[in-house]
């Protein structure tokens, strides 16, 4: 505990928790539609972009944060541009996924070091950075944070009930490519924590979990930001205790969350909700959740 | 027809004038010429892909007309006319969508709008009221998802008259629903119908489980079309004329059944589903009828 403490008064231990915030708030809110609008293998796509995007802008000798969130970018683009329809969505994103790993994999051969940016890339560096870093992930979390603040409702709508949404004036295409360029952002800022690989611990898990708590969409919301402060924070301080990488405890933190949400909370929670209805509704709502 | 003077005072809810509508390279339904009256409750009839769901498409703004025009509550139909509620077709919520149905109902007032949004206590009691309405309060705070088909199209129907619309599109409401739910559904939204006194556009392929509350019928067949009232519509003359061959109309225990010789099915006939070309000329068979009322294309 007073090691904890001890370490808590260091700068970069400081950074590393500001950063890991952003990053879990952005998280949370996202991985709900992401999960809602079945978006997991491009979260994986946008991911793996970023990589080969970092990898370019480490060969460029530009910084490898910037080359990330522009190829989450470019990706969500492509993406976006040929494949809308969840029926070639699928598709389109397999395609455009191993073009650009291939492309990765060029610019990591091309380079004349031993790539070891590109590797922490991969894995995640949440303790490796800067003040300077932070400040970037700020503003690029704001930036997410107000445009899905504002895209919420309506996105909440062509989520859960398109064709109706569509019936009511909401455009649900514009928003689909809306929500890949917010993904792209949450992606990039992501992969700063838990690395490439295990972008889906944070971008899926959270909003899974969050839906076995609740029936109420705002209320699965909030728990699901909540889910990925305590996995996200709860990885930092773990890791500085043990000395193991921060992704190996974020993802067990998740694993066990999303179990607990589903086989042992989630009952329960769910099962309250359900019983304060029938008590207003005279017992006849339980018929009609059976 | 003694109510023909106090109907030239009544409100047009849609008016179609030389409509026509290409769907790729196929004609869909040309030279559509009627308009519907407030009040009134329009089944719209014909076999699959006949075009009845894009008909609602061109009223809700969402697809253009390639010709003609169409004024819909008074002006040019636009996107989100918030004069216009809209049932879907059936389809079931996933079982584990944090979503219940007081949610559903609540998009249905503000979903279109930016921003997060908290609802106000004034939206909050016009859903509860609505829901009260079509008796779905027992089950307006399950997950939607885990109702029933007839429970959820309920939460439908109160999502789309929420917000007290002036014309309210259906899209076979009653599609994979058993008799029972399909007659709740019809009595909910005949109910409502007659209560406010205002349009409904009821697309069925079906039109038995609604025959009691329909005032007025528009037939559409390979691009031809018919309207008017049941009576008019649904006789063997003028569907054989529509249809291009012989047809029967059957009426049995007050249900209509079309028949024709090549099905022997009832009112589902199960046409093919191919729509006319452009220059294919006038469907099949040699329909020459346009005195009825139906046009024949080109």
């Amino acid at each position: 505990m007073d090691q904890l403490i001890r370490l808590l008064g260091y700068a970069f231990v400081q950074n590393a928790i500001a950063a890991g915030i952003v990053i879990a708030i952005v998280s949370g809110i996202v991985s709900r539609f992401v999960v809602a609008r079945n978006m997991a293998f491009a979260v994986h796509a946008l991911a793996e972009l970023g990589f080969t995007g970092a990898a370019g802008a480490i060969l460029l000798g530009t910084s490898p944060e910037i080359g990330l969130l522009v190829g989450t970018t470019i990706t969500a683009m492509f993406i976006g541009a040929l494949g809308v329809r969840v029926r070639e969505r699928d598709a389109v994103v397999g395609v455009v996924l191993a073009f650009g790993l291939g492309l990765g994999v060029l610019f990591i051969t091309l380079y004349p070091h031993y790539a070891s940016e590109a590797l922490n890339i991969l894995f995640g560096t949440i303790t490796g950075v800067s003040i300077s870093d932070v400040l970037l992930l700020l503003a690029i979390g704001v930036v997410t944070l107000v445009a899905m603040a504002v895209v919420y409702r309506p996105l909440t709508f062509a989520t859960v009930d398109p064709e109706v949404a569509e019936a009511r004036g909401v455009p649900v295409r514009a928003l689909a490519v809306v929500f890949l360029l917010i993904m792209a952002a949450a992606v990039a800022e992501a992969v700063q924590i838990i690395g490439v690989l295990l972008i889906l611990t944070l971008l899926i898990t959270p909003g899974a979990s969050a839906e076995r708590l609740t029936a109420r969409p705002g209320r699965a919301t909030v728990y699901s930001v909540a889910i990925a402060l305590v996995c996200v924070l709860g990885g930092i301080l773990l890791a500085l205790i043990t000395n193991v990488a921060v992704s190996v405890f974020v993802t067990s933190l998740s694993f066990v969350i999303y179990l607990g949400a589903r086989f042992v909370v989630g009952p329960t929670l769910l099962g309250r909700e359900q019983r304060r209805r029938d008590v207003g509704a005279g017992g006849e709502g339980a018929a009609a959740a059976s | 027809m003694a109510e023909s003077v106090a109907e030239q005072n009544r409100p047009v809810s849609v008016r179609f004038s030389d409509a026509t509508l290409d769907y790729h390279d196929r004609r869909v339904w040309t030279d559509l010429s009627l308009e519907f009256q407030e009040p009134s409750f329009v089944a719209i009839l014909g076999p699959n892909g006949s075009g009845k769901t894009s008909l609602l498409r061109v009223i809700l703004g969402l697809t253009p007309l390639s010709g003609g025009t169409v004024e819909v509550l008074g002006e040019a139909p636009r996107r989100g006319n918030p004069g216009i509620g809209y049932v879907p077709q059936h389809q079931s919520f996933d079982q584990d969508l944090p979503l219940r149905g007081r949610d559903l109902v609540q998009l249905g007032i503000d979903g279109h709008r930016w921003g997060i949004g908290r609802p106000s206590a004034a939206a909050r009691r016009q859903v509860s009221e609505v829901i009260e309405a079509v008796e779905a309060t027992a089950y307006a705070d399950a997950p939607i998802g885990r109702l029933s088909g007839g429970e959820q199209q309920r939460l439908r129907i109160a999502q789309a008259i929420v917000g007290d619309p002036r014309l309210l599109l259906c899209d076979e409401p009653l599609a994979s629903l058993d008799l029972h739910h399909q007659q709740e559904i019809t009595d909910l939204i005949g109910g409502w119908q007659k209560r406010t006194g205002r349009t409904v556009l009821f697309v069925t392929h079906d039109v038995n489980p609604i025959l009691s509350m329909v005032d007025r019928v528009l037939f559409v067949v390979n691009g031809r079309w018919a309207a008017g009232t049941p009576d008019e519509v649904l006789t063997s003359e003028r569907m054989s004329d529509l249809y291009g061959s012989h047809v029967d109309v059957i009426r049995v225990h007050g249900r209509v059944l079309v028949v024709s010789d090549s099905t022997g099915s009832g009112f589902e006939l199960e046409e093919p589903h191919h729509l006319p070309e452009i220059h294919a000329g006038g469907g099949p068979g040699g329909g020459s009828g346009s005195g009825t009322g139906s046009r024949i294309e080109p």
